[in-house]
């Protein structure tokens, strides 16, 4: 699903975020990047998704080769992951529903469709009722979820979270891993950054931890590993 | 496209413009506001042609005759001011006729003063009017006409008339004023477009987290290009069209007032039927254009592309 080999990203400042990565992320894997701030998690992640592009070294993320890819084919990769960030990303004016079905027109999806699986996903989110809501009037786990909903709508093969729970209480949390456990169950990668010690020791899963840019631990049923 | 699809960049465009609200108002005033500017310029600029074309049609040269003159000489005169070949028509304008010109144009005052001059005693000369092709070329033909005197030893033409000096001075000044309005009008529309393109990049800087929502979720860039194209151009056109509806109910007013006060001077104003087409057709398709060629370099700058 997801192969680095020897992949090094040194940004045009000179910082050299990520030395020699490699890396295998297997179809509906789910893993936990963790380290300390600043290691270069959220770098691994932007190469993922092709904010970023490698500076050095081998990345394919479904098949394609995302370091050598044409500028005009990037939105297309982009369709099969979705992305999911600590400050959720929605549009503040548009309703819950608008947000999620945005993703669907993008990328042209009949109405019909679009209609039916926008409440289809709202509806596993839990959220079907808030469909008219605007972002302004959602709790933070709800605006989540909604940006949850929108990264699952076009079905993607991987999903990469960005410290999803980063602004959420644990209870709250614990609400958004367990949706992105079922999504993972239901066949989805997970590829997932964050600080959070209590749900990576209590939700096991693949932990992956990197510090000053390298690959320190790489773990099945793994713990976080670090104190804060 | 799909159809649907440029159906929601349709819908999209049209929302935006109401979503941006203030921004979008900022936009519309400044497309509008150097749209007048240049709508009053045209307008201005239109006039002056329509009555510098008036005035040149009025330009004609009089050539008055020696009182001693007879037919044949007449005809010889004649025969002369028709072989330059800047003369466009020659029209004999005998002594009677002159009277009868000279009372009409002076109207009831003039009743009294020419009161007793007749056939008998009419001391005008007979003389010729002359009209020419070009109007810039009257004082030239002017001359020519005085130098038949040259050759001929009776010298039969005894002054030559037009409106010397008034008429050159007013022919340097419509060419000016034309030349102003034109440089004038061309600085207004770079202006404008600088304050288009100025509005949209700012809509698009308070945008570019939406922009970067739709590229995160796989939107290609001319999906991201249309709405905002559309807005640009939806902008344009309610700018233009706002303009030019305060233009032509200005002018009609202002042409509705002043034709009856100028109208007696025999210098009309251009009619709304004149302009209108021609005023609105212009505004509608630069205000467009400035809208749309303001999104496009704004969004073609934020999507690096
Ligand atoms: N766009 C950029 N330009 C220059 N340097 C950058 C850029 N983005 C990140 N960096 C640097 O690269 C290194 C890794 O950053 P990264 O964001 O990947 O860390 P992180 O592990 O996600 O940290 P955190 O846990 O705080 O989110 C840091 O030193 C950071 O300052
Ligand atoms: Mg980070």
């Amino acid at each position: 699903m997801i192969e680095m080999q020897d992949v090094w990203k040194t940004y045009p400042d000179g910082t050299v975020a990520l030395q020699g990565i490699n890396v295998v992320i297997e179809r509906n894997e789910f893993v936990y990047v963790v380290g300390p701030s600043g290691a270069g998690k959220s770098t691994f992640m932007k190469l993922i998704y092709r904010e970023e592009v490698p500076s050095k070294g081998h990345l394919s993320v479904n098949g394609f080769n995302i370091g050598k890819l044409k500028h005009r084919k990037i939105p297309y990769i982009r369709r099969n992951i979705g992305v999911i960030f600590q400050d959720y990303r929605l549009l503040p004016k548009l309703s819950a529903f608008e947000n999620v079905a945005f993703a669907m027109e993008v990328i042209e999806s009949p109405r019909r469709l679009i209609k039916r699986r926008t409440m289809e996903v709202l509806d596993l989110v839990g959220l079907k009722h808030k469909a008219n809501s605007l972002p302004a009037q959602l709790s933070g786990g709800e605006q989540q979820r909604i940006a949850i909903a929108r990264a699952i709508v076009n079905n993607p093969a991987v999903i990469v979270a960005d410290e999803p729970t980063g602004n959420l209480d644990p209870e709250t949390s614990w609400g958004i891993m367990k949706l992105l456990e079922e999504i993972n169950f239901r066949g989805t990668t997970i590829v997932m950054a964050t600080h959070n010690k209590e749900i990576v020791n209590s939700l096991r899963k693949r932990v992956i931890a990197i510090e000053r840019g390298s690959i320190v631990r790489d773990q099945q049923r793994g713990e976080y590993g670090y104190e804060n | 496209m799909k159809i649907s699809t440029l159906a929601r960049h349709l819908r999209e465009g049209v929302k935006n413009v109401g979503r941006n609200g203030w921004m979008s108002i900022a936009s519309i005033s400044s497309i509008a506001v150097s749209l007048f500017i240049l709508g009053v310029f045209m307008l201005l600029a239109l006039n002056v042609n329509k009555v510098a074309d008036q005035i040149e049609s009025k330009v004609t040269i009089r050539a008055y005759l020696q009182v001693t003159a007879n037919q044949a000489k007449i005809d010889e005169v004649e025969r002369s001011i028709k072989r330059i070949p800047e003369v466009k028509s020659v029209k004999f304008v005998s002594k009677d006729e002159g009277l009868k010109q000279l009372r009409e144009s002076m109207g009831e005052e003039g009743k009294a003063a020419l009161e007793g001059y007749n056939s008998e005693n009419n001391p005008l000369p007979d003389a010729f009017e002359i009209e020419v092709f070009d109007p810039q070329t009257v004082s030239y033909v002017a001359k020519k006409v005085m130098a038949i005197n040259e050759t001929d030893a009776s010298k039969p033409v005894t002054d030559v008339r037009y409106g010397k000096g008034t008429i050159e001075k007013l022919f340097r000044i419509t060419n000016a004023v034309r030349n102003i309005g034109l440089i004038f009008v061309a600085g207004l529309a770079v202006m404008a477009m600088f304050l288009i393109s100025t509005t949209i990049k700012m809509t698009i800087i308070a945008r570019r987290r939406e922009i970067s929502i739709m590229k995160m979720v796989g939107a290609t860039n001319s999906f991201i290009r249309w709405p905002f194209f559309i807005e640009g151009a939806l902008i344009g056109i309610i700018g233009s069209v706002v303009t030019a509806a305060v233009l032509l109910f200005g002018y009609s007013e202002l042409t509705s007032t002043t034709q009856t006060d100028i109208g007696y001077y025999m210098i009309q104003l251009a009619t709304l039927k004149d302009v209108g087409w021609i005023v609105t057709g212009s505004i509608l398709a630069i205000g467009t254009l400035l809208g749309i060629w303001g999104s496009t370099i704004s969004v073609r700058k934020y999507l690096k592309v």
